[in-house]
């Protein structure tokens, strides 16, 4: 079973997201989109939770990225590994706790609000909840991480992670002995972020990144020549 | 040089009676779909007012179009590239629906069917909200909510043109002056939509000047919206993508007039081929004085007579027809030679395509009634300062002395004919005074008096070389917003089983 989760699922996850979204861009181009209700509703609370909820994610995953696959020995002439940790505690608490802020109001405004209500499809729970799940997850990891401030469950999940990404064997057993919640929220972190993301509206974040990295070196007009000039 | 051909439009504000028949054959053809109901692609309002969506000119609020910065370089108002992309996830200037356009309704007449018998009272079709299928308690607003200046004066008067006009004067203004604007997508040569697309996926067709959105590009992230002044771009609510008018492009390729051109019923609407300098755009739009903009856009214009100019458009593929056509272009000769047609609100540097001829009728009538003195044969336009600082802050940012000689020479052209009708005498002194010839006056009274359809609309077809074949477009599903046939939301199982083959889609009846 820990062989299936953390050795297999990972690389059927991250395959369910890359073809899922060369499908979804190939045949179904239209629906590619970020999916805002925005213009139902301009509330300022709306404004507000949009705001804190995508800074958080934004410097969350980062975090998540950075802290995973950096190897140990880049990392260790500069911070101690049990500050490391330190670290990751306060940064995921801080950044964990506006996403938890951000996905509460939005769960509720979709709810409240008729006409978000009335025009949601299932795959906004589905996507909604799945996040609540892995920040909470997430978050109820750091009262666990404070009693061994070490940072040997750490080097394990990093060590997976890097195992994972450089397709070494034995991933799996590296985290055989964490603590279940670790297990848990990865489980879940893993589905939302790549078994999901091909489904629904979280498609988007990938038209973010891009456009973060197009946009800004583009030409202010954009011209198509149809058919005359070649 | 840089020669692109467009087909721009002038309407013709003296001939407008307000009939909406443009914005109901436009909804017919395009935006009779689930999402677009609040969505008018043309759109015709009473001015003096505040428009649809409401105060849409007030770019305080909105931040659409361009501003020059520190460096006097173009820029969006709405922000440079960096913060636009950092407002990407709650783009602070989006207009809402219920608040800005309206919640759209339909009303309950299966009710007045299905009512039970012996009711006290007759029942009545109440409305009903499309997007949340509730019963509506009042509506509150509409497309067309101040129709022949309807609503108290209070909130009419935010109208943004009342600038530089004494507030006590409007009520006055209002006993004078009325006038209606059909708006539609300026599709403007600077598009500031297209500079706000994240994305890349609004473009401006280099053939005929078309703006459109792909919509298997576009991701929804709403920048366009706020950033077009003009406020002529829609978010669907439904597919969740913005929406434009299209200037009826299956039309345009086909030499057809658009829908709203062809149905017009005053003959108002003049479409034609302009060739532009498309290098000079930016330099163009830069002006540094707001005033100057209205000429610096006409400089830009070539002259498709000339010899040199045509030999160039045709060396960088322009094709005779489109050559020929600028010749005839109704558009170029009201624009350019006449000089009585102005683009909307040129002050936000978009060198808006689609140009208004001043309405003259109010100020006609003013002087009829005595309200004006005569000034020689002319009514001392100046003297009702009103109506033209008003239409200068619509068509020339401001500059008044453009818009005097446009409705100086409209009313010279009229004498002109009511003399050469009545009178049979050929009195040109009028002529001379608003600086026009009089063959120039015959042509303008058979372009604005006579406005025959071949003279209204000078379009060239595309070349068939280049065109789609339609045999290959036969059983497709034309226009949709959706995936292929479907409608934009989300594969389903079904979609996907019958994308792969194993099963037929079904039709719709």
């Amino acid at each position: 079973m820990n062989y299936f989760l953390f050795g297999i699922y990972p690389y059927i996850a991250l395959a369910i997201c890359i073809v899922g979204c060369r499908y979804r861009y190939r045949h179904y181009p239209e629906s590619w989109k970020a999916s805002s209700d925005m213009f139902l509703e301009t509330d300022r609370l709306h404004r507000l939770s949009l705001r804190i909820l995508h800074w958080g994610i934004f410097l969350l995953l980062g975090g998540h990225v950075v802290g995973l696959l950096t190897p140990h020995e880049i990392y260790e002439p500069f911070i101690s590994i049990a500050h490391k940790q330190m670290l990751a505690m306060v940064g995921g608490g801080v950044f964990g706790g506006m996403v938890l802020v951000g996905l509460s109001l939005l769960l509720f405004r979709r709810i409240y609000f008729l006409r978000v209500r009335r025009t949601s499809v299932p795959m906004d729970y589905v996507v909604l909840v799945s996040l609540l799940l892995s920040v909470m997850t997430g978050l109820a990891t750091i009262p666990v991480s404070a009693g061994h401030p070490h940072g040997d469950v750490m080097i394990a999940l990093s060590s997976w992670a890097q195992n994972i990404v450089t397709f070494q064997p034995g991933a799996a057993d590296l985290v055989a002995g964490v603590p279940l919640i670790y297990k848990i929220h990865i489980f879940i972190g893993m589905t939302t972020l790549f078994t999901l993301l091909p489904f629904g509206r979280l498609i988007h974040a990938i038209s973010g990144v891009a456009a973060i990295a197009v946009y800004p070196f583009r030409p202010w007009q954009v011209v198509r020549l149809l058919r005359w000039r070649k | 040089m840089k020669i692109r051909a467009q087909i721009a439009m002038v309407l013709n504000l003296d001939k407008c009676i307000g009939c909406h028949t443009c914005s109901v054959v436009c909804k017919n053809l395009w935006t009779s779909r689930k999402g677009a109901e609040y969505q008018w692609w043309n759109n015709v309002e009473t001015k003096p007012g505040t428009g649809f969506p409401t105060n849409w000119e007030d770019q305080e609020k909105f931040q659409g179009g361009w501003v020059l910065n520190k460096a006097g370089k173009l820029e969006l108002k709405q922000g440079a590239k960096l913060k636009l992309l950092a407002n990407i996830f709650d783009n602070p200037n989006m207009p809402s629906l219920a608040e800005d356009y309206y919640d759209p309704f339909t009303f309950d007449y299966d009710y007045l069917e299905t009512a039970p018998e012996g009711l006290t009272t007759p029942p009545t079709a109440k409305p009903r909200s499309v997007v949340t299928g509730e019963p509506m308690k009042k509506i509150e607003k509409g497309p067309n909510w101040e129709d022949d200046l309807g609503g108290e004066f209070e909130k009419r008067g935010k109208d943004k043109n009342f600038e530089g006009i004494q507030k006590e004067m409007h009520s006055l203004f209002e006993t004078t002056f009325m006038a209606y604007l059909p708006r539609l997508c300026e599709h403007c040569l600077n598009p500031s939509c297209v500079a706000s697309c994240p994305t890349g996926s609004i473009y401006k067709r280099a053939e005929d000047g078309i703006v459109l959105i792909d919509q298997d590009k576009c991701r929804g992230w709403r920048m366009c919206v706020s950033g077009c002044p003009y406020k002529k771009i829609f978010f669907n609510w439904d597919t969740k993508k913005s929406e434009k008018c299209v200037f009826c492009f299956p039309r345009i390729e086909a030499g057809l007039p658009t829908l709203c051109s062809e149905s017009c019923v005053g003959r108002i609407r003049y479409l034609g081929v302009i060739l532009y300098d498309a290098d000079r755009i930016e330099e163009a739009a830069s002006a540094a004085n707001e005033q100057d903009l209205y000429e610096e856009q006409l400089k830009i214009f070539l002259d498709p007579h000339d010899g040199n100019i045509a030999r160039i458009a045709e060396e960088q593929g322009i094709p005779p027809s489109w050559i020929e056509a600028a010749r005839r272009s109704p558009v170029y000769k009201m624009a350019v030679e006449w000089k009585i047609a102005f683009p909307l609100h040129p002050e936000w540097r978009t060198m808006p395509m689609v140009w208004y001829v001043p309405p003259l009728s109010p100020i006609t009538s003013a002087a009829e009634n005595g309200l004006i003195a005569k000034k020689g044969f002319f009514p001392d336009i100046e003297s009702l300062r009103i109506p033209v600082r008003y239409l200068a802050n619509l068509l020339t940012a401001g500059s008044e002395a453009p818009i005097v000689l446009a409705l100086k020479r409209l009313i010279a052209m009229r004498e002109y004919r009511r003399e050469k009708t009545l009178n049979s005498e050929e009195k040109s002194e009028f002529l001379r005074e608003a600086g026009l010839t009089e063959k120039q006056a015959e042509e303008m009274y058979r372009y604005l008096g006579i406005a025959d359809y071949e003279d209204r609309f000078v379009i060239p077809t595309s070349h068939k070389e280049y065109a789609l074949n339609a045999f290959d477009e036969k059983g497709a599903c034309g226009f949709t917003s959706g995936n292929g046939c479907a409608h934009g939301e989300t594969p389903s199982l079904e979609d996907l089983s019958v994308r792969l083959g194993h099963r037929k889609k079904k039709m719709e009846i």
